[in-house]
C-alpha cells in the first residue's frame, strides 16, 4: 500500500462522526487533521475530535473559527462556507473562536492570504454531510427515499409531498446515523448559493460597538498582575545589571527581575521584567529603570550607511537568481535604454493593539491568551522553553487588533510565558508601550533595486535587468524573513531577455513578513520602471502593459512559484482602467497612474487619480481596484480587505519610515511616524471581476499595485518621478 | 495613592490609585472597563476617546483627579439597555470594522460629532474624526457610517 492511499484511507475513516449533544441536537464532531497528525494516528483507534458542528435542539447552529481573527474577516467568512453547504440560515449561526489545537488540519495561523484557499473545498465538504444527514434523518422519519428530501434553510422539504420539517426536529434521529464519507458526498451548485458572495457583517460586530472584551490586551483574570518588560535599545543584547532593588522599592510595584532570554532572536529576548498592580505603574516605573546592557558591536548600524554601501553597488551585478536571453547584447543595441535606482525604508507594522500576552503557570501548566497570528509558534517555543510536554501549553486565541505579519512571531508570548513562569500561581498580562511596539519589532526590510530596461524599435519592452539589493540577519548569504525576492518576478517569464540579481548586506535589525511580504514594496519599483520605459518609448502605460502581459496563457513558475494567468490579470486591468476612465484630459497637477501585481494567487490592478499644487502639496482623489481572486466569500469582508489594503499602501508610502541609528530605532510613537489619517483617504471603489476559479485570499493582494498606481500617477501630474519612499522624501513642487 | 470617586456611565465608583494615573488605565485595569483602549499614550491615536460632560477626550491624557470632577461616559455606556445607538447600529449596518481596535474611540468621537453638528458635511467628519487613528483604514465606511447616523 502506497504512503498516499494508507493516507486517505485513515483520514476517510476519522473524518466525521456524528453523535448526540447533551440535552439533545447532533454534534458532529470532525477529525479535521493534518497529515502529520494522521501519519501519528497510523493503526489508533482513538477519535479525538478537534472540529465540530452542533445543532442544538432549539434549531441554533454552532460553527468553530479556527483560525486567528486579525481584521481580515476570518471568524466570518470561514464558518460561512460550512453554513452555505449545511443549508442554515446565517441568523441561527453562532461563531464560537477555538483555541490552538495540535493538529488540526490547515495551518491555525493568519498569514499569506492562504485561509480562504486552504480552507474553501474541505469545509464545504463539513457543511454537506451535515445536510446530507438531515436529509437521511427525514427520509428515515417520512419513510420516502432520500433523493426526495431537500434541505433549505433550516428545514427538510419532501419534493414531492410538500411536507418539511425544521432541522430541530431532525437532529436527534441524525445524532443516531452514521456520518457519511465526507468525498461521497453532493456539494450545491455555486449557482444556488444562498450565503457565500453576500455582505454579511462581521460576526464579533456587536462587541465591537459596544466595547466588549474581545482583544488579548482586555483579557481579565482575578488577582491579575500587570507587567512591562524592557529589552535592550540595540536588539538582543542581554542585561549585565539592572537597578532592581530601586525598581521594587517603587509604590505599586510587586516585582521586578532579569531575563536572560535566548540566541534565538525569534524567540525568549532578554531584558528586565517589571510587574505591578496596573499597567500604568508598570510603564512608570521603567523610566527610573537603569540598565547597564551588554556591548555589541551592533550599535555601529546606521540606515544611511546601508544606502551608502547599496548606492555603490550601482553598476555591479549581485549573485545571480535568473538570467534568460542575452540582456547586454540587446542593451548594446536597443534605441531606448534606462537606467534608474529605487529604494524603500524598513517599516513597522504599528498594530494599533500593541503587543501583550497573558500567561498563568499554575500546577505545571502554562495557559496563554495571546492575540497571535501564529499560535502554533507559541506553543512550540514556550513548551521548548520550559520543558513542557504538549499538553501543559494550552494556548488561547483572542481576536487581534491588527496583524500584518508582526504577530507570525511569538516573542512577545515567550516573554509573558516567562514571567508567568517566574510568579508561578499568578496570571500575569505583559502590555508594551507604543514606543517599545514600534522599537522592537520584526521589520518589513529595506531594499534597493537598480534597474536597467530596454525597448525595441518596434516599441516593445526587449530586455529588463535589476540588480536588488537587500537586508539579511547578520548574514550576506540568507535574507532576512520578507526580505527575499521571487526568481520569477516580473517580468521575467513574460519577456526573453531578463536577469535578476541579488546582493545582501548584513544587519542586525530583525526583519519579518510584512503584509504582501516582498511584493508591498517590489511591485512599486517593478511598476515604476515599466512606467518609465513606457514613457520613454512614447507608449500609453496601459497599452504598454496590456503588450508585456501578452497573450492569454499560463506561465509556469521555474521554482516554488505558481502559474501566472496572464489573461486574468489583463481582465482587471482593463476593468479599472475603464471603471477609472482611463486617459481621460487632465490639467497639469492632476495625473492618473496605473499598475498591476499578481501576490498570493490573486489579480489585482489600481488606478490612481491625484493632484499636486505647484508648491508640491499632494491629494489623492481616488484609488479605483479591479480584483480577481474568483468567487468572492463574503462580499462586504472583501470589499473591506481591498480598501484597507490599497489605504495601506498609500500610508505607508505616504509617510512611513523607520531609520536605525546607532543600532536603534529613531521613530516611536504616531508624532514621528504618522499613520493616515481620515482627510487623507480618497474615494475607493472596489470592482470584482468573479472569474470561475478557485477562490482565494483577500487580506494582502491589493496592496503591492496601489503604490506604484500612486507614483505613476504624481510623475503624471508632475513630471517628478518618485524613486524613494516614502514620498515626502521628493519635492513635488512644479512650474506651469 | 488616594481615593477617587468616580462618575462612570452614571455609577459612582471608588478607586484607589497613584495620583497621576490616567483614566484610561483606571477604568481598564481597575474597573474591568476594557472598551477604551490603550494606542499610543500620548493622545495621537484616539482608541482611549471617552466623553467627560459630553465632550470628547483623550482618557490616556487625563489624570485621575481631573476626570473625577465630571460625568464620564465611555464606550460601555453609551447603549441604554441594550438597545444600540444610532451610530453603534450605523457601524454594524456599514460593517465598518475590520479588526475593531480603534472603533470604540471612533464611535465615542462620531457621537460627540453628532451631538453638536446633526448634519454633518464630508469635511466636518474629517475634522472631528481626525484624531482618531484606523490601522486597517477603514476610513470610507466610517464616514457613511456618520452620514446614515445623521439621517435617523
Amino acid at each position: 500500500m502506497t504512503q498516499s492511499s494508507t493516507l486517505s484511507r485513515i483520514a476517510r475513516r476519522d473524518f466525521v462522526k456524528a453523535s448526540a449533544l447533551a440535552g439533545g441536537g447532533l454534534l458532529l464532531s470532525a477529525l479535521f487533521p493534518s497529515s502529520r497528525a494522521i501519519a501519528a494516528a497510523k493503526g489508533s483507534s482513538v477519535f479525538a475530535p478537534n472540529f465540530y458542528i452542533k445543532i442544538a435542539s432549539d434549531g441554533l447552529v454552532t460553527l468553530i473559527s479556527k483560525n486567528p481573527e486579525i481584521g481580515q474577516g476570518i471568524k466570518t467568512s470561514l464558518p460561512m462556507i460550512i453554513a452555505e453547504e449545511l443549508e442554515v440560515p446565517w441568523e441561527n449561526v453562532t461563531v464560537e473562536q477555538v483555541g490552538y489545537v495540535q493538529g488540526l488540519q490547515g495551518w491555525q495561523g493568519a498569514g499569506g492570504s492562504g485561509a480562504t484557499p486552504g480552507h474553501y473545498h474541505n469545509f464545504r465538504k463539513v457543511g454537506a454531510v451535515g445536510r446530507t444527514m438531515l436529509e437521511q434523518a427525514a427520509a428515515q422519519k417520512w419513510s420516502v427515499p432520500v433523493e426526495e428530501c431537500q434541505a433549505d434553510q433550516g428545514f427538510v422539504k419532501h419534493t414531492k409531498s410538500k411536507k418539511k420539517l425544521a432541522y430541530k426536529d431532525l437532529v436527534d434521529i441524525a445524532a443516531k446515523l452514521e456520518a457519511p464519507d465526507p468525498d461521497s458526498v453532493t456539494l450545491k451548485d455555486p449557482k444556488n448559493f444562498k450565503l457565500l458572495g453576500r455582505r454579511i457583517g462581521g460576526v464579533d460586530n456587536h462587541a465591537i460597538v459596544t466595547g466588549g472584551p474581545l482583544f488579548g490586551i482586555d483579557q481579565q483574570h482575578e488577582g491579575l498582575l500587570y507587567a512591562s518588560f524592557v529589552r535592550s535599545p540595540t536588539f538582543g543584547d542581554k542585561v549585565r545589571t539592572a537597578n532592581l532593588d530601586t525598581i521594587k522599592r517603587m509604590t505599586g510595584v510587586v516585582d521586578a527581575f532579569i531575563i536572560e532570554g535566548t540566541d534565538d532572536r525569534f524567540g525568549l529576548q532578554p531584558g528586565v521584567a517589571i510587574v505591578a498592580h496596573d499597567t500604568w505603574t508598570a510603564f512608570k516605573a521603567q523610566q527610573s529603570l537603569q540598565v547597564l546592557w551588554e556591548q555589541s558591536d551592533t550599535a555601529e548600524q546606521n540606515s544611511f550607511l546601508y544606502q551608502e554601501k547599496a548606492q555603490s553597488l550601482a553598476s555591479e551585478q549581485g549573485k545571480q537568481l535568473r538570467s534568460d536571453g542575452d540582456v547586454e547584447n540587446v542593451f548594446k543595441n536597443a534605441p531606448h535604454v534606462v537606467e534608474a535606482s529605487y529604494d524603500y525604508p524598513y517599516l513597522s507594522h504599528t498594530n494599533l493593539e500593541p503587543q501583550n500576552t497573558t500567561a498563568l503557570f499554575k500546577d505545571g501548566v502554562m495557559e496563554i491568551w495571546s492575540p497571535s497570528q501564529n499560535p502554533g509558534s507559541g506553543h512550540g517555543q514556550v513548551k521548548n522553553l520550559f520543558k513542557l510536554a504538549d499538553d501543559k501549553v494550552i494556548v488561547h486565541m483572542t481576536r487581534i487588533g491588527g496583524g500584518f505579519g508582526r504577530r507570525l512571531m511569538a516573542d512577545f508570548i515567550c516573554e509573558a510565558a516567562a514571567i508567568a513562569h517566574r510568579l508561578e500561581g499568578r496570571p500575569v498580562k505583559v502590555t508594551w508601550t507604543r514606543e517599545q511596539d514600534m522599537r522592537h519589532d520584526y521589520y518589513r526590510a529595506a531594499g534597493w533595486h537598480h534597474f536597467k530596461g530596454a525597448v525595441g524599435d518596434d516599441g516593445k519592452l526587449a530586455a529588463w535587468s535589476d540588480h536588488f539589493i537587500t537586508l539579511g540577519l547578520n548574514s550576506t548569504e540568507q535574507t532576512g524573513h520578507g526580505a527575499g525576492i521571487s526568481s520569477d518576478e516580473f517580468p521575467v517569464r513574460f519577456i526573453d531577455n531578463a536577469r535578476l540579481t541579488q546582493t545582501i548586506l548584513p544587519s542586525n535589525v530583525p526583519m519579518g513578513w510584512w503584509r504582501a511580504p516582498g511584493s508591498c514594496a517590489i511591485a512599486w519599483a517593478v511598476q515604476s520602471f515599466v512606467d518609465e520605459l513606457a514613457e520613454k518609448a512614447g507608449r500609453d502605460p496601459l497599452e504598454f502593459r496590456l503588450e508585456i502581459l501578452g497573450p492569454d496563457r499560463s506561465l509556469e513558475p521555474a521554482g516554488r512559484g505558481v502559474p501566472y494567468n496572464a489573461g486574468r490579470m489583463k481582465g482587471v486591468l482593463r476593468l479599472a482602467a475603464e471603471k477609472a476612465d482611463w486617459g481621460k484630459k487632465l490639467p497639469k497637477g492632476q495625473g492618473q497612474g496605473i499598475a498591476f501585481h499578481f501576490s498570493h494567487m490573486g489579480y489585482v490592478a489600481v488606478v490612481a487619480e491625484v493632484t499636486v499644487t505647484q508648491n508640491g502639496s499632494l491629494t489623492v482623489n481616488s484609488l479605483i481596484a479591479g480584483v480577481d481572486v474568483g468567487p468572492i466569500v463574503n462580499l462586504s469582508g472583501a470589499e473591506n480587505q481591498v480598501q484597507g489594503s490599497m489605504l495601506d499602501a498609500l500610508s505607508s508610502a505616504w509617510n512611513q519610515e523607520i531609520t536605525i541609528e546607532n543600532g536603534r530605532v529613531r521613530q516611536g510613537n504616531f508624532d514621528d511616524s504618522p499613520l493616515l489619517r481620515i482627510a487623507q483617504s480618497p474615494k475607493l471603489e472596489v470592482h470584482f471581476d468573479q472569474t470561475d476559479n478557485p477562490p482565494t485570499g483577500l487580506g494582502e493582494p491589493a496592496f503591492p499595485p496601489t503604490t506604484p498606481a500612486i507614483s505613476n500617477a504624481i510623475y503624471a501630474a508632475t513630471g517628478k518621478r518618485i524613486r524613494t519612499l516614502p514620498f515626502t522624501k521628493t519635492d513635488l513642487s512644479w512650474t506651469s | 495613592m488616594s481615593l477617587y470617586t468616580l462618575d462612570i456611565n452614571g455609577q459612582k465608583q471608588v478607586v484607589d490609585v497613584s495620583d497621576d494615573t490616567p483614566l484610561l488605565w483606571v477604568l481598564r485595569d481597575h474597573l474591568g472597563l476594557v472598551g477604551t483602549k490603550y494606542g499610543c499614550g500620548k493622545g495621537l491615536c484616539g482608541a482611549c476617546t471617552i466623553h467627560l460632560n459630553g465632550v470628547a477626550m483623550r482618557s490616556c491624557q487625563l489624570p485621575v483627579g481631573a476626570a473625577a470632577t465630571g460625568k464620564i461616559t465611555t464606550i460601555e455606556g453609551i447603549a441604554k439597555k441594550g438597545k444600540l445607538t444610532a451610530v453603534q447600529e450605523a457601524w454594524v449596518e456599514h460593517d465598518v470594522p475590520q479588526c475593531g481596535y480603534c472603533q470604540a474611540g471612533q464611535i465615542m468621537s462620531a457621537t460627540a460629532l453628532l451631538a453638536s453638528n446633526s448634519k454633518p458635511s464630508d469635511a466636518d467628519i474629517d475634522a472631528a474624526m481626525s484624531g482618531n487613528l484606523c490601522r486597517c483604514a477603514t476610513y470610507t465606511r466610517i464616514r457613511e457610517a456618520i452620514h446614515t447616523a445623521a439621517s435617523k
